[in-house]
């Protein structure tokens, strides 16, 4: 890996676009083809508000499996929103409400016949901001499988805590300090950790909200190497901020502007031929 | 005008200001620790020697004409005898110069009255005691115990003073041969409530405050913690819960005697439970405490970084896991803090246990929750009541007994905060 290429520093959030560009003019339905073949989920006509403030304006997307999808653009433009909705995580904040269809085997996720338990074991989710819970390594990764019941006994708990730590790619460096806190280790070593333990519940898709943004470049390439690995098994969800990570990993992009999914395409053609005006003068570093 | 001036300029002022205004707060502090030394000073230094008690020693002669004439050892016999004769006749023979019968009842003004039951317990616990003279030390009278710790002058004119020269003769005359002595006052720590001084200690009074207390704890730390749970959780966010949060805020701010009133008015005279009992005096402070602890909880509750919760929903957990499994542990110390905070608020509390007739004079210490008793700081009140001496003396010793509880109450709050923060 290239590490100059990861050193191309992202623009922090904080540091909003010094000049967005006109809207009144632009046409802001979606560019390019939201479908996949055979999709794991679907997201259709999605609007969310927030109280009385829209974030999300009529949003289409399918999820594909045993691939990354990224979803880019500036901040403040909905993509930790949308993300938040496919394991409705968007259900503990007040105020907050959906409308329109996610899709996942048919079944409409926001059905109230579904049961966001079921739900977040099949769609894991990795934060910002690296959150193990205060408690060992050990138990950190073994929380999900023990309150699902996934396991009969310690032998098989085991079993899954050291697969998932390996395919994290964490185990050779935690194995011999599995009591130790989670809390207790680098930041780079907390994010795989929760990998880790989002991958031990085994789910079809995993959601990653800006995943390395709180990690030094060493630590984001080692991410993106195990994204990279992660994508055989499970179908991934990425929201980032720095336009080379959504070119290294992920094989389709989503470009969103203010709430809108302005322009969605395979990676390789959003980054060389964008087709939509806001999106070429995002990737051309124009406004963040 | 250059701004470097402008800034240099004002920099003196600024410095003073700054300077001035330590100053202000040095000398609040200062105070402060000041007003605190000297409460604890004064109390200290009238409570002290209520640690000690003086005690006589005297040759007793368990006589068993008087004790046993029937020489059965007949318990009720052994029970019911005349143990202060034993007593008087003991002095009696020490002072053999005392001849009058105002003489004699002065000699014998001199031990306390509860000698008796001391002597009485010991022939019980050792009837093979019968026949025999011991040297025993028995309590003196508080009268005495003020003359040995050096409270009753002796310039003042005799008729002005509580113990005439006589007296004061006998007690010198003991003193020479090592027959009086101030002693480690046990039964300060072992006995309940009583008129005399010397036969008064804080026992019941903190087994009262101890079984209060208790069910103090019981009623308000489940509720209070399901309380705070429901609210930070799973309360929808309407008008109905808004309204019962802000009046569980009011009700930390209703002044206690007003939950003593309400416990007069629903418990005893509606519930019919029995007044002066710590049951009624654990519910009242428990309902009094309860918003303490519902305040407390929700903020520790509220203070668990929300990431945590988040992590758990994310792999699954339903809102109750995350709660039970995440929030909670983290939220504990903090919860047990408030709790802490709330109990030594109750432990201090006197007004509504007034109300509910805990500040009946209670002898025995309570055995149970239904049975009267007083707690600690009601006795206090009661002791700063009496006019003798010797009960100044206690309640300054019982306030001091009162400090050392609360005191390490908040010491184990603070340890307990100090863990909570050390976690993260
Ligand atoms: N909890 C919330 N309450 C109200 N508005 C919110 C909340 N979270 C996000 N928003 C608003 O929704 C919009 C989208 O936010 P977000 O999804 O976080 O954007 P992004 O992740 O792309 O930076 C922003 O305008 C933001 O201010
Ligand atoms: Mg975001």
């Amino acid at each position: 890996m290239d590490i100059t290429e990861t050193l191309a520093i992202p623009i922090p959030e904080q540091l909003d676009s010094p000049a967005v560009p006109d809207q009144a003019d632009l046409d802001l339905t979606t560019v390019g083809d939201f479908t996949v073949p055979d999709p794991r989920m679907k997201i259709r006509d999605v609007n969310v508000f927030y109280g009385q403030k829209q974030a999300i304006f009529d949003v289409n997307l399918d999820i594909g499996s045993n691939s990354v999808v990224a979803m880019i653009g500036p901040s403040g433009c909905g993509k930790t929103t949308l993300l938040r909705c496919l394991n409705r995580m968007n259900d503990t904040i007040d105020g907050c409400r959906v409308e329109g269809r996610v899709e996942m085997d048919d079944k409409n996720v926001y059905d109230r016949k579904m049961d966001p338990v079921l739900l977040r074991a099949r769609v894991g989710m990795v934060f910002q901001k690296p959150n193990p819970f205060p408690k060992s390594i050990f138990d950190n990764v073994a929380y999900g499988p023990r309150i699902h019941g996934l396991v009969r006994d310690r032998t098989d708990l085991e079993e899954i805590v050291h697969t998932s730590l390996e395919r994290a790619g964490l185990l050779d460096e935690v194995k011999d300090r599995m009591d130790q806190p989670g809390t207790g280790l680098s930041g780079g070593q907390q994010q795989r950790l929760c990998i880790a333990r989002a991958i031990a519940v085994s789910p079809e898709v995993i959601l990653m909200d800006e995943p390395c943004s709180a990690l030094d470049p060493i630590a984001t390439a080692r991410i993106e190497e195990l994204i990279g690995e992660l994508r055989k098994n499970f179908s991934i969800v990425i929201v980032t901020h720095s336009m080379q990570q959504a070119a290294r990993v992920s094989q389709r992009t989503a470009y969103f502007h203010l709430g809108y999914l302005v322009e969605v395409g395979s990676t390789k053609d959003i980054f060389t031929t964008p087709k939509h005006q806001l999106t070429e003068e995002y990737i051309t570093g124009r406004f963040g | 005008m250059n701004p470097t001036k402008q800034i240099v300029s004002g920099l003196a002022r600024r410095q003073r200001a700054e300077k001035r205004f330590r100053l202000y707060g040095l000398t609040a502090v200062v105070l402060g620790m000041a007003f605190l030394l000297l409460l604890f000073g004064s109390i200290v230094a009238n409570g002290y020697k209520a640690f000690t008690q003086t005690y006589i020693e005297l040759p007793i002669y368990f006589d068993p004409a008087v004790i046993d004439p029937s020489s059965e050892r007949d318990h009720q016999t052994l029970f019911s005898a005349d143990y202060w004769k034993l007593v008087k006749t003991a002095v009696y023979q020490k002072f053999p110069q005392a001849s009058g019968r105002k003489e004699r009842r002065e000699l014998t003004r001199m031990v306390s009255e509860g000698s008796a039951y001391e002597l009485r317990d010991q022939v019980l616990e050792n009837p093979r005691l019968i026949g025999t003279t011991q040297h025993i030390w028995l309590a003196a009278d508080d009268d005495i115990d003020m003359l040995m710790k050096g409270y009753i002058d002796r310039n003042v004119p005799e008729d002005e003073r509580r113990l005439n020269d006589r007296i004061i003769g006998y007690v010198d005359s003991m003193r020479e041969v090592d027959a009086i002595e101030r002693r480690f006052n046990t039964t300060f720590f072992a006995a309940g409530d009583s008129r005399e001084p010397e036969q008064a200690g804080i026992l019941g009074a903190l087994m009262g405050s101890f079984l209060t207390l208790i069910v103090t704890l019981l009623l308000s730390f489940p509720i209070g913690v399901a309380a705070a749970v429901y609210l930070e959780e799973f309360a929808p966010r309407n008008r109905f819960i808004d309204l019962i949060e802000i009046n569980i805020n009011n009700l930390a701010a209703v002044p206690s005697i007003i939950f003593g009133l309400l416990g007069l008015a629903i418990f005893i005279n509606w519930f019919g439970m029995p007044r002066s009992t710590p049951v009624v005096g654990g519910l009242v402070l428990g309902l009094m405490t309860l918003p303490t602890i519902i305040i407390a909880s929700r903020v520790s509750i509220q203070s668990v970084p929300p990431s945590i919760k988040e992590a758990a929903l994310g792999v699954g957990a339903s809102r109750m896991q995350a709660m039970f499994h995440h929030v909670l542990p983290i939220a504990t110390p903090g919860m047990l803090t408030g709790t802490i905070i709330g109990m030594a608020r109750a432990l201090g509390e006197t007004a509504p246990l007034l109300m509910i007739g805990m500040v009946a004079f209670i002898v025995d210490p309570p055995g149970g929750f239904t049975e009267p008793a007083t707690a600690l700081p009601v006795q206090i009140f009661l002791w700063s009541d009496s006019p003798e001496r010797g009960f100044t003396e206690r309640t300054s010793a019982a306030i001091l007994v009162l400090l050392v509880f609360l005191i390490a109450m908040n010491a184990a709050a603070v340890y307990l905060r100090e863990r909570v923060t050390k976690r993260f």
